[in-house]
């Protein structure tokens, strides 16, 4: 970590087990060389989503939240994907009036096969996000002032 | 007022068959209604109607779903209970909608603050005004600062949905056009992104989590189940930060794209007068450009994010 020390930003990734999540190791088999800012979360299925999953990484702190799944037509269980696709649009007008920037947030469809195409999006999300910098923080004085109040208490 | 002796009349042809009409009634003052529950003839004197009726009715109706309810809804109120039927949360047979042409009702804390917090004996709302009598004199407003905000931009003054209507329609007295009022949300996108976070972290500041957006809402049905008590996930935590606030708003919000009818009852119910149904307002126009769907207008459609078409003509998907 520290020769990364505030060179990395820290971007989430909910991928589904059967596209994306696939996708990202053939691009890791392949030794596509990608940006390390990326965390990666799991999920049975883009239709697991729940926008509150992307509200609550980025309210925490979170700089950038990047969703990925199968294709449209291609869910392994039919229909997911188009669900989400719908919660994640209506999300996308909610994020900008909260004061988050939108494209703090991106979805898209990579299929298992889609090394090289993993790799792209990866690379362009990451340098979209270093563009924007670190998410704006709370100021947290409300807690810290808390945490005064009880040190001087106890 | 023969608006109010004509629903009075319907109501009381109808009381016999029902368990509970849900209507208003005087409260303290002139300015202060109150929900009023008619379960005797006698308790329809203490009916009123009027610019201070300002309370969304549809609240009560997912708590009395096994009863035979009547329930007397403005405009506003009626898209709730047709976005109730919608999801099952209210039950056709056993309701029975009174409506009448609604003229708008008023901001009750702007006018008690115009009314220097004196009692007001009369409220009356005529020609592009509202003049209030207090014990220190009378007091008048033009409409635009004196109704709700809501009202000022009404489309629907009477209900969607009812079977008893009072007096003859198209009788409603419409806010005269007063421009574009500004709303907050019309404020915020003026805004650049970081001070909307700071404009929504100094307005979550002051929230004291008493929840009443919630319980005011007609829509938030969950009760003892609701995601911001869930601790597996834990969803909101009790720090008392702008953080776990907004997050709570958010989820308020999210649970409502799609069924959110703009009531206003979560801003009007906020005791510290956080201006949250902007976000609302803001999801509810997104999903009009997107699916072209207004909340609570057809008990018969299904909410936008329960179906989906697998071509969308309104999403434009990034290409990377």
């Amino acid at each position: 970590m520290p020769v990364l020390e505030g060179k990395e930003l820290r971007i989430i990734g909910f991928l589904c087990n059967w596209c994306s999540y696939g996708g990202a190791d053939t691009a890791g088999v392949g030794r596509f060389a990608q940006p390390t800012d990326l965390r990666i979360v799991r999920l049975p299925c883009t239709g697991r989503i729940n926008p509150l999953f992307i509200v609550r990484a980025l309210l925490n702190g979170t700089d950038g939240v990047l969703v990925s799944g199968c294709h449209p037509r291609d869910c392994h269980y039919t229909a997911g994907n188009f669900y989400a696709r719908r919660r994640m649009e209506v999300l996308k007008a909610l994020l900008p009036v909260l004061g988050i920037d939108p494209l703090r947030f991106e979805y898209t469809w990579v299929s298992a096969s889609e090394g090289n195409r993993w790799q792209t999006v990866v690379r362009e999300f990451t340098a979209q996000i270093h563009g924007l910098g670190p998410a704006p923080a709370f100021a947290q004085e409300a807690s810290e002032q808390a945490q005064a109040v009880l040190k001087a208490v106890i | 007022m023969p608006q109010l002796e004509s629903l009075k009349d319907a109501i009381a042809k109808a009381l016999p068959e029902l368990d509970v009409v849900i209507a208003w009634g005087r409260g303290l003052d002139a300015l202060g209604a109150t929900p009023l529950f008619i379960t005797k003839p006698e308790d329809l004197d203490d009916m009123i109607l009027g610019p201070s009726c300002v309370h969304n009715l549809a609240t009560y109706l997912p708590g009395l779903r096994d009863r035979k309810v009547g329930i007397v809804v403005k405009g506003c109120d009626s898209r709730s209970v047709i976005e109730l039927l919608q999801e099952g949360l209210a039950d056709r047979d056993n309701l029975t909608v009174f409506g009448f042409a609604c003229s708008g009702v008023v901001n009750v804390p702007r006018l008690r603050g115009a009314a220097d917090r004196h009692p007001v004996q009369s409220m009356e709302h005529d020609s592009g005004q509202v003049r209030l009598q207090t014990d220190t004199g009378p007091v008048a407003l033009p409409e635009a600062e004196a109704l709700a905000a809501k009202c000022l931009t009404c489309t629907e003054p009477e209900a969607l949905i009812c079977d008893h209507f009072a007096g003859p329609h198209g009788t409603a007295e419409r806010a005269a056009a007063s421009g574009n009022p500004q709303g907050t949300l019309e404020r915020l996108e003026a805004m650049d992104f970081e001070s909307r976070f700071r404009f929504w972290e100094q307005e979550m500041s002051r929230c004291l989590r008493c929840y009443a957006c919630r319980s005011a809402c007609p829509l938030c049905v969950c009760q003892d189940h609701c995601a911001a008590q869930s601790r597996n996930p834990h969803w909101v935590t009790q720090e008392d930060t702008p953080r776990e606030k907004l997050m709570f708003q958010a989820i308020h919000a999210l649970h409502l794209a799609g069924r959110c009818t703009e009531c206003g009852e979560c801003e009007r119910a906020c005791p510290m007068d956080i201006p949250v149904l902007a976000l609302k307002q803001a999801l509810n126009r997104e999903i009009h450009r997107l699916f072209d769907y207004r909340a609570g207008t057809d008990p018969q459609a299904t909410p936008p994010l329960f179906h989906f078409k697998e071509t969308e003509e309104n999403i434009k998907e990034r290409d990377w």
